[in-house]
């Protein structure tokens, strides 16, 4: 394996170079699913049957900590790719895991937030709107949820194998996804809750 | 017993009973004839575990050629059935099955494995690179295809096929009107190849983007790639839109969400919509790859450069961009409105003007060439009349005020297997007989190939034209018989005595390969068909590594130049080659998605969620997994080339 040393150490060997793009990619799709989800739910929102309506259901509070907790989380993975390119592992590993830590907080929120749905009569099974819903933010939470695994990975990885080039990559791309998370939460919290609470 | 009866046919019929049987015969001789041939550890070594474009790509077309069959029975036995006024060979549940998996495996399970193979096989050749950016996911892909296809193809001996047409229209798919499990498989089985599909998407895009072969720039790709390169952009934002529909449709069926359903807000036209979103692109993902094809073969076989290079690439751009503003035009009598309809027959319309730019792109490659009458080149010659036959039948029912007519009638069904057949089978046909020697190491028997070109193009027009003036006369599609009254008899039979001819013209494929495996000459050299393109400069068979040394390109045809012009292709030393590992993971991964697939399908929660928990093992042990493949030396290297036949 061929080590590049004038490219970042995500970007050093031909492999790490591929497996960036192919996941730019992916985000691409990505970016589908989730555009898809959107236009089902813009395009049901309105049909909510004898179920609650979204101004019945939203309440500001809890999704503003979750939108703080999320974005704050995207930021503190940014510091973490940066102290990852000036070599200072203990420092990449603290920044991971208080990302890990902030998502973690995200689902803990949301989770209260679906059992408050559930409390006011608004199931999965409710209405058209209540579906939509719950399949757009249960797919963003699924992600999440997947993240949380995939980073504690990637930080047992760092702590047994150091920063090798293999490493970087991950953690780099992982950073990619976790930033993508957040980009969706702010339509999420802008064209879901924000729209549904006017 | 109760627990059984779920998994019970819910119209059997003898057929059904004799596919039982015969299933369990074939799995039980493959399973003795593996154990006493002792070919388990083989099958394991060589093809279950490989990650080796090749081997995929051969996995892929045997999947294809099989499904091939699949969806041909199906097809036959519609046929029979309207073929003679009120006949009672099926009864309107068995056909409304048979018509519904009939149109999921030719495109699912068919076409599109078709359209993989030739991509894995040919596009790291043409592109000069010892396989694709991601060798293990790319085995990944063909498994969860394969599994995907397993589940699909076992639902009319368990439970039920699905029988809402492949469209599965809401309400209709839903529980009200679709009781068997039957849209449940169709949910979940094209759930898993269409993951297998998206990864394909991924993991072309980057190989053709970042791994040719030095000097080759994009506007030098080969035809073939570029057309495989423009399929796998729509593969990436097409897919996923299906895969959210699949998913809503799963949980309205499951789960009873309200997406699609009539009550409590639901919408059934967003799943029509969805569909087509995703499955009018659907048409050019398969499309656009067989007119690579028909590039690349028409250029070898008149002996000239493609004509207008340039404007096939822009013309498949502005189709690709166009597929997405098309999918109203499967459901203009469905309420839009004149103005809604009127965009989309215009856009629709649009279409034909980049596809007539390929046509006669085509017909000037072939102006004052030095024609072969090969049969990959009778194909394409067969392919342009047909093909513009559908086009224009095409242009017919882009126009949203005449659609009324022909809307749900024969006559669409005319159309779009005019489009199919002529466009996908016969470039995948086309395809296959000038790629087979390529990987088999023998050509397949000329006279024989044009046998079956001539029944399959004659069954063709027999089967399907007649179906124009039954549709214009107003035969619906999908109904399971018709009166005596109506007048439909006589040509329905011509149908059928074409599609028996058809019939014929599939079996003398598998005739042609086994006669041709056994009596052709195996001296045929690297290029037999005197080629133009990388994919023929090295040997045959292609060793493991593709390239023994990294092919120089300075122009869209490296390879004729370096025959006609002196260009140097290969040059400089030979280098250690890194390869990658074998892994089971991904059959084993696949082979777990077929239990939790089986589990949805049938409501079984345990073995879904420990099924799934499996998924995510997998996943987790692939992310903790150190593997740094293997290297080939430089001595292995030299006793290889030698073994094949001089040093490239």
């Amino acid at each position: 394996m061929k080590i590049d040393h004038s490219q970042p150490l995500e970007y050093s060997t031909d492999q790490n170079q591929l497996n960036i793009l192919g996941f730019w990619i992916f985000l691409g799709a990505e970016i589908m699913l989730f555009a898809t989800l959107f236009t089902a739910y813009f395009t049901l929102a309105g049909r909510t049957g004898s179920g609650p309506t979204p101004a019945d259901m939203f309440e500001i509070t809890p999704v503003l900590i979750e939108t703080f907790v999320l974005l704050t989380s995207s930021f503190t993975i940014g510091l973490g790719i940066h102290a990852m390119r000036l070599g200072r592992k203990n420092a990449m590993l603290a920044f991971f895991g208080i990302t890990l830590l902030l998502g973690l907080g995200f689902l803990g929120v949301e989770i209260y937030e679906f059992m408050h749905y559930y409390h006011i009569g608004a199931t999965y099974q409710t209405s058209a709107f209540t579906s939509a819903l719950m399949t757009t933010l249960g797919t963003h939470g699924a992600h999440v949820t997947l993240g949380l695994f995939w980073g504690t990975f990637i930080i047992i990885q760092v702590i047994k194998r150091g920063l090798t080039p293999q490493n970087a990559n991950k953690a780099f791309i992982f950073s990619l996804y976790w930033h993508f998370l957040d980009v969706v939460w702010i339509f999420i919290f802008s064209f879901v809750y924000l729209k549904g609470m006017m | 017993m109760e627990f059984f009866q779920r998994f019970a046919i819910p119209h059997p019929s003898p057929a059904i009973y004799a596919s039982m049987v015969a299933i369990a015969l074939v799995s039980i001789g493959i399973v003795v004839g593996l154990t006493y041939f002792k070919k388990w550890g083989y099958l394991w070594r060589e093809w279950l575990t490989t990650v080796d474009h090749k081997k995929i790509g051969i996995m892929y077309l045997l999947s294809a050629i099989l499904m091939l069959f699949r969806g041909g029975a199906d097809a036959i036995m519609m046929r029979a059935q309207l073929a003679t006024p009120e006949a009672k060979l099926l009864d309107a549940q068995h056909y409304n099955e048979i018509f519904t998996t009939h149109g999921v495996v030719m495109i699912i399970f068919m076409a599109m494995p078709f359209i993989f193979a030739f991509m894995n096989l040919i596009v790291p050749l043409q592109i000069g690179a010892r396989d694709v950016a991601f060798p293990r996911l790319n085995a990944l892909s063909f498994w969860l295809f394969f599994f995907g296809a397993m589940l699909f193809n076992i639902s009319f001996v368990v439970g039920g096929s699905p029988d809402a047409g492949w469209t599965s229209y809401f309400p209709l798919a839903g529980n009200d009107f679709s009781t068997s499990v039957g849209t449940n498989y169709y949910m979940i089985a094209i759930q898993i190849s269409g993951i297998g599909s998206l990864m394909t998407g991924i993991n072309m895009i980057t190989t053709i983007l970042k791994m040719r072969a030095p000097g080759m720039k994009l506007m030098q790709m080969p035809m073939f790639t570029w057309s495989a390169f423009i399929a796998n952009v729509i593969i990436v934002f097409a897919f996923p839109v299906l895969t959210v529909a699949l998913i809503m449709g799963t949980t309205d069926r499951l789960f009873g969400t309200n997406f699609f359903t009539t009550g409590n807000g639901g919408m059934d036209m967003l799943w029509a919509n969805f569909f087509w979103v995703w499955g009018h692109p659907e048409v050019y993902i398969l499309i656009l790859p067989a007119f690579g094809l028909y590039s690349e073969i028409i250029s070898t076989f008149s002996s000239r450069n493609l004509y207008g290079y340039k404007s096939m690439v822009a013309s498949m751009v502005i189709i690709s961009l166009l597929s997405f503003l098309v999918w109203t035009h499967h459901f203009f009598t469905m309420g839009q409105g004149a103005l809604t309809n009127s965009i989309f027959s215009i856009t629709t319309m649009a279409i034909s003007v980049p596809t007539g730019v390929k046509i006669f792109n085509w017909l000037f490659t072939m102006w004052k060439g030095k024609i072969r009458f090969t049969v990959p080149m009778l194909y394409s010659i067969g392919f342009i009349p047909l093909f513009v036959i559908g086009g224009v039948t095409g242009v017919m029912l882009a126009m949203s005020a005449a659609d009324y007519q022909y809307h749900n009638t024969m006559f669409l069904v005319a159309h779009f297997h005019n489009a199919i057949i002529p466009g996908v089978v016969f470039a995948m046909l086309a395809g296959l007989t000038y790629y087979w020697p390529k990987f088999f190491g023998f050509m397949l028997n000329e006279k024989i190939g044009k046998s079956t070109f001539w029944l399959l193009s004659i069954g063709f027009v027999l089967a399907f034209f007649p179906m124009y003036i039954t549709g214009l006369d107003g035969q619906a599609r999908r109904m399971y018989t018709y009166s005596e009254a109506t007048g439909f008899g006589p040509l329905n039979m011509v149908s059928f005595f074409g599609a028996g001819l058809m019939a014929l013209g599939f079996v003398t494929i598998v005739w042609n390969i086994y006669y041709s495996f056994k009596n052709s000459p195996r001296d045929i050299g690297s290029d037999p068909w005197d080629a133009r393109s990388l994919e023929w400069a090295t040997h045959t068979p292609v060793p493991v590594y593709n390239f023994a040394r990294m092919p120089q390109v300075n122009s869209s045809e490296a390879f004729w130049d370096s025959k006609k012009k002196g260009h140097q292709l290969f040059k400089g030393e030979y280098q250690e080659i890194h390869m990658p590992n074998n892994s089971g993971v991904p059959f084993v991964m696949s082979a777990i998605f077929f239990v939790a697939g089986f589990s949805f399908v049938f409501a079984l929660w345990v073995p879904a969620v420990i099924a799934l928990i499996g998924i995510f093992i997998c996943m987790g042990l692939r992310s903790f997994e150190l593997d740094h493949g293997y290297h080939i030396h430089v001595e292995e290297i030299e006793e290889t080339e030698k073994k094949l036949g001089g040093a490239k």
